[in-house]
């Protein structure tokens, strides 16, 4: 157990946070705030300190007010998220995005010791997920989640999660359709041997016998585990697109064609192994490539931020209603930190709005009756009343996903290096092939059809098509490493190709929520205690600001206090008149705000003006190495904020390249008009403004600091505190799209030394049986050593 | 040397019985989550209460 030492140094015993503004002590531990302490008597009631056991500080701080779950009450709103439900227990799966270590684990799983009504819970903690199983009659789904919420695991329910556990559909098909193909290989190689070192005369009989079990192991092979490359092929084919899969199942079915009648005519052994074994590597090049994030999602809209549902007042009574319900004409009543889902008139109570969701401005605006406020604004402060005027999926925000570019199908932003070339690879191939039986054809039949089947199997990419997968899937893991985790292999080859990168301001290359405040004054130490206490009274922004800049003053009682909205404050304090606010409020008319630079708030005590705080935006770390990268792309902002920081900024973009004031659709237009100059364009943003520029872009990285918490759809989503290793993070894609063409090379030499044998019509079973492993193999480990090396020159590893 | 036929199809049968099995785990999700049980495993029971202390 963790010493309480002096003040400053003491952490709270369940979240460990710092305990410097308040002290809570309850059996000789301290807590930072009501909620951590809330949760710890919960738990040693309940005898769960084991909880603190497994690690130092296992909670999530619950100095915060907590999410309403009313509207699970409702019960067509509960029947979404419930999985299973009879007369007798429910089974209730929920994202739970707290859920970080051992603790987590073990308290989740004893939820039955908290309450008897809960039977069984299971967390998978990749996926931070917890199954519930609980009696409905004792409990109800909205009590188990007031449960989780009180012990510090508030569930996150949101309305896409719901939508997307109806599609989930059979899932792994690809691990069955591996097991077998590997089974059939392993027991085709065995029975293979006897025929490689030479069966004698006297057991003939075995031969007939091995080749009929070799052939009835590559039916299963061929009709299971290779059904997607004949498909995929057909429908290329009939699309008019020549792509890898057209080679490997003409190859494969070459194989087994060959094989089989070679086997019941009794002329030889076939290539039952080779058929065999270039569908297992096949399928592995396909796992690798498929690699997932659990804790990610790259697909969210809108809907992962919006509420599930809103508070409808109708006839003087509140009712939940499920968003896609809600109506023009709705009354809705929005609470603290809740969203405004759709488009609507303010009717009753003071709206303080912030729209860093639409704009990325986070200073909270006023609105006044009356006055349309737009969706996905967050109301700061007292409950509002609002009529609904705009459906919500036509609102002002949320109209941005009915843009065409989400609706275009994912797969043709960019055509791949291996797309590219295996157009010319079929083209070739078959010309090969054709040439050789066209050869042979008018002296010896037999081996003319020999000769045009063994060009098919020997030159059929499989090394080509394993190249790509597994250099990517290498990269993939680097990247993931340094906090840059993208969608799918693909994305590698994108961040190759860029050459105009677009950066979003707010939130991703300023840290949101955290600021610069600078004191241009000199504050006795009573001043200091003046400005603290009046600052303590106001819920605005700028004042919590200034309060965590003068953290830890002794509070002074307030006689009177009074706040101006978008002005500032008046406090009548020990005597004293403080006034604090912008330089307007303080100065007076003549002084109007001269737009500076950075956001200023001034001060007054009693009659002498004493000084001002200057609050700037802080930048993410390694901003320079980010400028740098203007010598070789075309490096643009755009910004959803007012031109504040225009000349702060200069530094690093060009004055003509930074754009302020866009609205989300501008961002977009702005991203298309760019791609209309034949530019390939980055998009780097993070907040739901910049969602339509992020999926027009020919990538899109979502920035976050939390890989938790939800980040819009996106190709990518990297950590805030990797941002400045971009650069490293080109130059890394540059090279792997370097392995991948030299391991394109090696497989073609494979290639032609292969058919060097075939189109002379003696390719012999065991130089096909040689020869494509070992290609696999070495492009394998090529692969991944190039890559490794490449990441280690970038210094990536 | 016919007795090569039984041998063979003792080693398929008993090579399927095993295919058979990890389809069977896979269809029971013992696949599903890698991870937890590496933890799971290192969480003590409670202790009884009358042992605590």
């Amino acid at each position: 157990m963790k010493q309480t030492g002096a003040k400053e140094l003491t952490h709270c015993y369940h979240c460990g946070n710092d305990c410097a503004d308040e002290r809570i002590e309850l059996d000789e531990k301290v807590f930072c705030c009501n909620g951590c302490r809330e949760v710890y008597t919960i738990l040693s009631q309940s005898g769960l300190c084991n909880y603190y056991a497994y690690n130092d500080h296992p909670g999530a701080t619950r100095d915060r007010e907590s999410a309403r779950f009313d509207y699970l009450k409702e019960p067509a709103i509960a029947k979404d998220l419930i999985e299973y439900a009879d007369d007798k227990f429910t089974i209730v799966t929920f994202y739970i995005p707290a859920i970080h270590c051992s603790s987590c684990i073990w308290l989740l799983e004893h939820l039955n010791k908290l309450n008897q009504a809960v039977y069984y819970s299971r967390v998978d903690f990749l996926r931070k997920q917890a199954t519930i199983r609980f009696d409905n009659q004792r409990l109800s789904l909205h009590e188990l989640v007031i449960l989780l919420d009180r012990i510090g695991y508030e569930p996150l329910i949101s309305l896409q999660d719901v939508i997307k556990k109806q599609t989930k559909g059979s899932k792994d098909s690809l691990v069955k359709k591996i097991a077998v193909a590997g089974f059939c290989f392993g027991n085709v190689m065995l029975l293979s041997f006897p025929e490689y070192l030479g069966i004698s005369y006297y057991e003939r009989s075995f031969r007939v016998f091995f080749g009929l079990i070799n052939l009835a192991f590559c039916g299963p092979v061929v009709f299971y585990c290779a059904t997607d490359y004949f498909r995929s092929a057909w429908i290329n084919l009939r699309n008019g697109v020549l792509n890898i899969d057209f080679p490997l199942a003409l190859g494969i079915a070459v194989l087994f064609i060959r094989t089989a009648s070679e086997v019941f005519t009794r002329t030889g052994a076939g290539f039952a192994d080779t058929c065999c074994g270039l569908v297992f590597f096949l399928l592995m090049g396909k796992f690798v490539q498929r690699k997932t994030y659990y804790h990610l999602s790259f697909e969210r809209d809108y809907r992962s931020f919006f509420p599930v549902a809103v508070q409808v007042v109708e006839e003087g009574r509140e009712r939940s209603v499920p968003l896609a319900e809600l109506e023009v004409g709705h009354r809705i009543i929005i609470r603290n930190n809740e969203i405004i889902p759709a488009d609507a008139i303010l009717l009753q109570g003071e709206g303080k709005i912030d729209f860093s969701f639409v704009t990325g401005e986070s200073v909270p605006v006023s609105k006044v009756l009356g006055e349309v406020i737009y969706a996905g604004g967050r109301q700061t402060g007292e409950a509002i009343e609002l009529e609904v005027v705009k459906p919500v999926s036509q609102s002002y925000l949320t109209r941005l996903w009915n843009n065409e570019a989400f609706m275009r199908t994912q797969d043709n932003r960019m055509k791949t290096f291996s797309e590219k070339v295996s157009k010319y690879f079929t083209v070739v191939l078959l010309a090969v092939a054709l040439g050789s039986l066209m050869f042979w054809l008018p002296t010896d039949f037999h081996r003319a059809l020999s000769a045009f089947t063994a060009v098919l199997i020997i030159a059929c990419p499989c090394a080509l098509a394993l190249s790509t997968p597994f250099t990517m899937s290498a990269a993939l893991s680097i990247l993931d490493k340094n906090l840059f985790y993208l969608k799918n292999t693909a994305v590698v080859e994108q961040l190759a190709h860029i050459d105009t990168i677009v950066l979003d301001k707010t939130g991703t290359i300023t840290v949101a929520g955290d600021n610069l405040v600078e004191l241009h004054a000199e504050l006795s130490d009573y001043d200091r205690q003046l400005i603290y206490s009046a600052c303590t009274n106001s819920g605005h922004p700028l004042s919590r600001l200034i309060c965590q800049y003068l953290n830890g003053e002794h509070k002074l009682s307030t006689n009177s206090y009074y706040e101006v909205p978008g002005r500032g404050i008046t406090a009548n304090i020990d005597g004293y008149i403080v006034n604090i606010g912008s330089e307007r409020f303080i100065k007076g008319k003549a002084f109007a705000n001269s737009s500076p630079e950075s956001t200023e708030v001034h001060m007054r005590i009693d009659n002498d003006y004493i000084g001002y705080f200057s609050i700037r935006q802080h930048y993410r770390e390694g901003m320079e190495s980010i400028g740098r990268l203007a010598s070789s792309y075309h490096l643009l902002l755009l910004s959803g904020d007012h031109g504040h920081e225009r000349h702060a900024l200069s530094g690093m973009f060009r004055p003509e390249l930074m754009f302020f004031e866009q609205s989300p659709q501008d961002k977009l237009d702005f991203i298309k008009r760019l791609q209309g100059l034949g530019k390939k364009v980055m998009m780097i943003g993070d907040g739901l403004n910049d969602a339509g520029a992020l999926k027009q872009s020919d990538m899109g990285i979502a920035i976050t600091d939390n890989v938790n918490n939800f980040s819009p759809g996106s190709d990518a989503i990297l950590d805030g505190r990797s941002l400045s290793k971009l650069p490293d993070f080109f130059r890394f894609s540059k090279d792997t799209l370097k392995v991948i063409y030299t391991s394109f090379g090696i497989s073609l030499t494979y290639n032609i030394i292969g058919l060097s044998y075939a189109v002379s019509g003696r390719l012999s079973p065991l130089i096909a049986a040689v020869l494509m492993p070992l290609s696999t193999v070495t492009i394998i480990s090529f692969t991944s050593i190039a890559t490794r090396l490449a990441a280690k020159k970038r210094r990536l590893l | 040397m016919s007795i090569i036929y039984f041998l063979i199809g003792c080693s398929v049968l008993l090579a399927l019985v095993f295919l058979g099995a990890f389809f069977w785990a896979q269809r029971n999700g013992q696949h599903d989550d890698l991870y937890t049980p590496s933890v799971r495993i290192l969480l003590d029971d409670e202790p009884q209460e009358e042992e605590k202390k």
